[in-house]
């Protein structure tokens, strides 16, 4: 009895060393800041420290008769529906080519160029898009001139930009989530496709009744992930429209380069917060939503 | 007869979207490799030239010169080992902890795991920027790997791979008189090699494309990363184009060197660790 318990003690111990320093760095560098982002969202703050003081929710209040986070918050919006529809639209439509069995031998290929903008980091990515959509001497231009279009300030003008970089992150993610809806399609028995077919199934039928509902984990897992994602896009609107008419970030306002400048560049760290908590609503509410469904189909 | 002939245009058809999408893939590449052998006068030239008519590699020495990337890419290099051997040794070891241990504390912990997975860093980055100020850590390389040192997600996909390690191997292990932390580095360490690797990978990629934090807690030129380094120099270079793919070529040599040398490896490791975490 008593070896028992020690041996018992024993496995404790080990669980509970094991797992200090993961707990440790895990409590430090994100348990402890994301609960401190709520309560600086309730601060008027300054890295000085000079001035902080409690001010309940009017961060929050001002946040929403404030011009700029309004349109950070649709423009992100706007953003997100796009390249989130887009992307998975066109991963799958790629990946149910791949998985044609007569695609077999060249799939590997594709594969490998599809992939290429995934594993490349997003800044050169971001640098050499720009000089594809430079108003004067872009590549873009100059194709679209071949077919008489006049040529466009891509990243001059918001409403044109917001749709430049929807495409730039569309090109650079879309081999990443077609991988993955690929490994998808290829868990699906053959079975079933085999019944479908004994039944007297075609193309369009099959892909409706069987790929589809037999591939619905997968594919609520990459929405909610690209949503996440999208919503937390940064770099590229930084790269390529932050310097543009020396109007920094005025033109395509996302949300995170919104809580940047005020955090970092204005130092209102209470009022970035708030923001910042907003932006974490959003993505609680999609995990909770990921985690429902999920539940659900176990 | 009829079916087969559809079939066999059908997969035309499909060769021609995907030859398509992939020139579209890898054009960009292309373009900035052809702007960055161009010299300056042929750069801004209308129509744009596919061949460059005198070609010279006098962007890349003068990219060289004006920024150190050498030193960028080395300081890369240090925070994404740290970060990669770091997210390998906390994942695996409670991954594995996860996995086959029973204990106090243990669901209410994987919970709380598991609520903030999903959390970006773009959510908390400012009381972390707070936090490593008081820690004196600005401008530091402990400060820029700080937030990387541990990945949730990494813990799942490890103890997803390590759950599948039959029991009986363990408790044979025990009754030879092997003690825990024995059991992880010589039975499960090994066995779970592959994943391992598609976790370092994983790893590899996310601290490689590390930005926001870096520009946040990075000031000093001697300290940035290759990504950070990149924009600085874009930033005083805008309109000299071929020297600003010049760079970008920099940047992105050496990973698709790697990416071509492990290709299987690589989108095999992404992929699963994404679709598994």
């Amino acid at each position: 009895m008593n070896k028992k318990r020690s041996r018992l003690n024993n496995f404790y111990l080990f669980c509970y060393i094991g797992l200090l320093p993961t707990v440790l760095l895990y409590f430090i560098f994100r348990i402890i800041p994301i609960v401190d982002t709520f309560r600086l969202s309730f601060y008027s703050w300054s890295v000085l420290g000079v001035g902080n003081k409690f001010i309940g929710l009017e961060n929050y209040f001002k946040l929403f008769s404030d011009k700029l986070f309004i349109t950070s918050l649709v423009n992100t919006t706007l953003f997100a529906i796009l390249v989130v529809s887009f992307s998975v639209a066109i991963s799958l439509a790629l990946a149910i080519m791949l998985n044609n069995k007569r695609m077999e031998r060249f799939s590997p290929i594709y594969e490998l160029i599809y992939f290429l903008p995934v594993v490349t980091p997003m800044v050169p990515v971001a640098v050499m898009w720009k000089w594809i959509y430079d108003p004067q001497y872009g590549l873009l231009n100059y194709f679209l001139s071949l077919f008489g279009i006049s040529p466009k300030a891509w990243l001059v003008y918001p409403e044109l930009a917001l749709y430049a970089i929807v495409i730039m992150s569309v090109w650079k993610i879309v081999g990443y989530y077609m991988m993955i809806f690929l490994v998808g399609l290829k868990n699906i028995s053959k079975e079933y496709y085999e019944a479908a077919l004994i039944d007297g199934a075609v193309g369009w039928q099959v892909f409706r009744y069987i790929t589809l509902p037999l591939l619905r984990p997968i594919v609520l897992y990459v929405l909610v992930v690209a949503t996440i994602q999208a919503f937390n896009v940064f770099t590229q609107v930084y790269v390529m429209t932050s310097d543009i008419q020396g109007a920094p970030g005025r033109l395509v306002r996302v949300l995170v380069y919104d809580i940047y400048e005020n955090g970092f560049r204005y130092f209102k760290m209470g009022y970035a917060s708030a923001e910042a908590v907003i932006l974490l609503l959003i993505v609680l509410v999609l995990t909770v939503f990921e985690f429902r469904v999920m539940g659900k189909e176990d | 007869m009829k079916n087969i002939r559809w079939g066999s245009l059908k997969i035309i058809i499909m060769h021609i979207v995907l030859i398509l999408g992939g020139i579209a893939m890898i054009l960009p590449f292309v373009w900035m490799f052809v702007t960055s052998i161009k010299p300056s006068t042929e750069v801004l030239s209308w129509p744009p030239s596919f061949i460059p008519k005198s070609p010279t590699w006098e962007n890349y020495r003068t990219v060289l010169r004006e920024a150190p990337f050498g030193r960028y890419f080395l300081n890369t290099l240090l925070v994404s080992t740290i970060s990669a051997l770091s997210i390998l040794f906390t994942s695996s070891l409670s991954g594995f902890i996860f996995a086959k241990y029973k204990f106090p504390g243990r669901s209410v912990l994987f919970l709380v795991l598991l609520a903030t997975a999903m959390i970006p860093l773009e959510c908390y980055m400012i009381s972390l920027y707070l936090l490593i100020n008081r820690f004196g850590w600005i401008n530091t390389y402990q400060g820029v790997v700080a937030p990387i040192l541990v990945m949730a997600f990494g813990v799942f996909f490890m103890r997803q791979n390590i759950l599948s390690v039959p029991n009986e191997l363990l408790d044979a292990a025990r009754i030879d008189g092997c003690s825990e932390w024995r059991i992880y580095t010589t039975i499960i360490l090994p066995l779970s090699r592959s994943a391992l690797g598609a976790l370092a990978i994983f790893a590899y990629m996310q601290a490689w494309s590390f930005f926001i934090w870096p520009l946040i807690v990075i000031n000093e030129r001697d300290l940035y990363t290759m990504e950070l380094g990149l924009t600085m120099f874009q930033k005083r270079f805008t309109v000299d184009y071929g020297l600003i793919s010049a760079g970008s070529m920099i940047a992105v040599l050496p990973i698709l060197v790697i990416f071509l040398i492990l290709r299987r490896n690589i989108i095999e490791g992404i992929t699963l660790t994404g679709l598994k975490g």
